[in-house]
């Protein structure tokens, strides 16, 4: 039974005045490893998860091999090296930067939220509507010329469908527009499986398929009453945007709430002498996260566990707060300390530790209290020697210099990035090479 | 009239590293006589941003660190760091990266009658001819290369 489209809140249908366009990044973290490597393209590239476990990411080449997403890599070893796929560990330095070209070019353009690191919702007001397929052509040629990057551009009244449109898009010119008014709609929804729809998961799907909704045509036409009851308001929006009707926003501010460091260990580790090197070192990077953004945090979680397939399985957080926000390494090494020895646990092999900084607030605006204005000179102090610290890094290329704590060993905690690209666009000491 | 041992004087030097705001140069309006500063140019006006100067497309732009000496004629030379913009278009006379079996590298793009080719400026090294060269792509235009003079 098709919806009632005569009530009230539907009224902003196909509000001609308003579309979004989803651009995304075709195969992102495989294009960013072929783009300073002229010998890979057209190549089988895979990327590999932190700690080298699974395939994260395959390039065109890659999925024409058949090489599924998510696979672990010693599973398939010796067919990746039968059929020369190149291995990559992850490098978000340089995925990082990438992405950040490409947010400010579409920005550039339009009003955008990036959605993911390889993926923003642009928004068309009025006078770009009317060009809408030109907007998204310019889009994607600046990126592809500028960055040297492919990416496919969604364009609808609303994001599940402009999720939609851009599916439709890579399997064909890269551009593609989805409009519930335009006359093959229907004959598109019945050929696409309910469970590709944004925001339906696996569990969903189960279930609509139990009830034997099986494409997006059939959930679009599904009443709403009943999609309220079995899948609550959140399953009610996403039928609201396949009739596009655009309901689903997303919030991003620019301060985040919260920053997290945490790693898996190449190897389990037991002592409580390494495990303190990790979070150290994961405290000294989340500090200079920090201080590079001109950030405060109001406190810190330190966080433990074991593999949670262990025999002996075992996992803790414990949390403090700073006496004031802050953002110096030192003054937080000790309480990462502190907290680690709370939880930390004897003959437990531990697979991951992380940290956790919340209350971030910006360094400005922020409020001395009159703990830290006692020690003022100290603090100034302090704030010359981070500063110095981070310049000289930079310089020099990471951990140049490094705190005590996070040991001088290439301790066995460390990540495994066997296969990793050594490049990173911004830092001068890791630069991609050129021949002359 | 002024003749050539006039010199402007555009920036100081100081030791912190660029492109932060607060470590640019300060830039002198006036030109000045050869090493003595006018009084009157204590006031600073605007400061100098080199990474400004230098990266004119700051999405299409990316830093690579070149090797080897075919391009000594155009005053790049072994470990320098070429900038690079995307955004420009290859044109005739252009130095550019370019996609040669496998390899960026860096040479001077040349339309000539009926031919394109890729340039070195040094004799020891090759040109390439890349008319129907259809591998062979260019990767970017180089607008600047930086070295430390000896």
């Amino acid at each position: 039974m098709p919806a009632d489209f005569s009530s009230e809140k539907y009224k902003n249908i196909l509000n001609p005045n308003m579309l979004w366009a989803l651009v995304d990044c075709n195969n992102f973290y495989a294009s960013c490893e072929e783009l300073f490597r002229p010998d890979l393209k057209n190549k089988p590239i895979v990327v590999l998860s932190n700690n080298d476990g699974c395939i994260v990411a395959r390039s065109k080449k890659a999925k024409e091999l058949g090489i599924p997403m998510g696979e672990p890599e010693y599973k398939i070893r010796s067919f990746l090296k039968l059929h020369h796929v190149a291995v990559f560990s992850s490098n978000y330095a340089l995925y990082g930067d990438i992405s950040a070209r490409v947010m400010q070019i579409i920005g550039d353009i339009c009003p955008c939220e990036p959605y993911s690191i390889d993926e923003a919702f642009c928004q068309m007001e009025k006078s770009l509507v009317q060009n809408s397929f030109e907007v998204a052509k310019l889009i994607r040629d600046r990126i592809q010329k500028w960055v040297g990057i492919t990416c496919s551009v969604g364009i609808a009244p609303s994001k599940t469908l402009a999720k939609l449109a851009n599916h439709l898009a890579k399997k064909g010119h890269g551009i593609c527009m989805l409009h519930p008014e335009q006359e093959n709609f229907e004959d598109i929804l019945k050929h696409i499986p309910v469970g590709e729809i944004w925001g339906i998961g696996k569990k969903q799907t189960e279930k609509l398929l139990r009830y034997s909704i099986k494409t997006a045509w059939d959930f679009k036409n599904t009443p709403e009453e009943w999609v309220q009851k079995h899948f609550t308001i959140t399953g009610l929006k996403t039928l609201r945007e396949l009739h596009g009707v655009s309901c689903i926003d997303i919030d991003f501010s620019d301060t985040p709430k919260s920053l997290i460091c945490s790693r898996s260990f190449g190897v389990r580790i037991q002592s409580f002498q390494e495990l303190l090197e990790a979070v150290s070192s994961f405290t000294v990077r989340g500090s200079e996260r920090l201080r590079h953004k001109k950030l405060v945090a109001s406190g810190m979680c330190v966080h433990i566990r074991t593999s949670p397939h262990a025999e002996n399985c075992y996992r803790n957080t414990a949390g403090a707060s700073f006496p004031y926000p802050l953002n110096d390494t030192k003054s937080m090494l000790p309480v990462a300390k502190g907290l680690l020895q709370q939880i930390y646990k004897e003959n437990y092999y531990y697979m991951k530790a992380g940290i956790l900084f919340y209350g971030i607030l910006p360094v400005h605006g922020m409020q001395k209290n009159f703990l830290s204005l006692l020690d003022e000179n100290k603090e100034q102090e302090t704030e010359k020697l981070m500063l110095a610290l981070d310049t000289i890094n930079k310089r020099y290329g990471k951990r140049t210099i490094k705190f005590g704590a996070e040991g001088i060993t290439s301790a066995a905690w460390h990540m495994k990035q066997e296969h990793k690209s050594s490049y990173d666009p911004q830092d001068l000491n890791h630069l991609p090479p050129v021949k002359l | 009239m002024k003749s050539s041992h006039i010199l402007e004087l555009i920036g100081m030097a100081n030791d912190t590293s660029f492109p932060a705001e607060k470590d640019c140069l300060p830039l002198y309006l006036s030109t000045v006589q050869a090493g003595f500063p006018s009084p009157a140019d204590d006031y600073i006006d605007k400061k100098i941003n080199l990474h400004e100067f230098l990266v004119r497309n700051k999405s299409a732009t990316f830093f690579l660190k070149a090797h080897g000496e075919s391009m000594l004629g155009a005053g790049i030379y072994d470990g320098d760091l070429l900038i690079v913009d995307r955004s420009i278009e290859a044109s005739h006379n252009k130095i550019v990266i370019a996609a040669i079996d496998g390899e960026l590298t860096v040479k001077r793009l040349l339309r000539r009658a009926r031919q394109v080719v890729l340039a070195p400026e040094n004799p020891d090294y090759p040109e390439f001819d890349i008319t129907h060269k259809e591998h062979v792509y260019i990767w970017g235009v180089v607008t600047y290369a930086i070295h430390k003079v000896q």
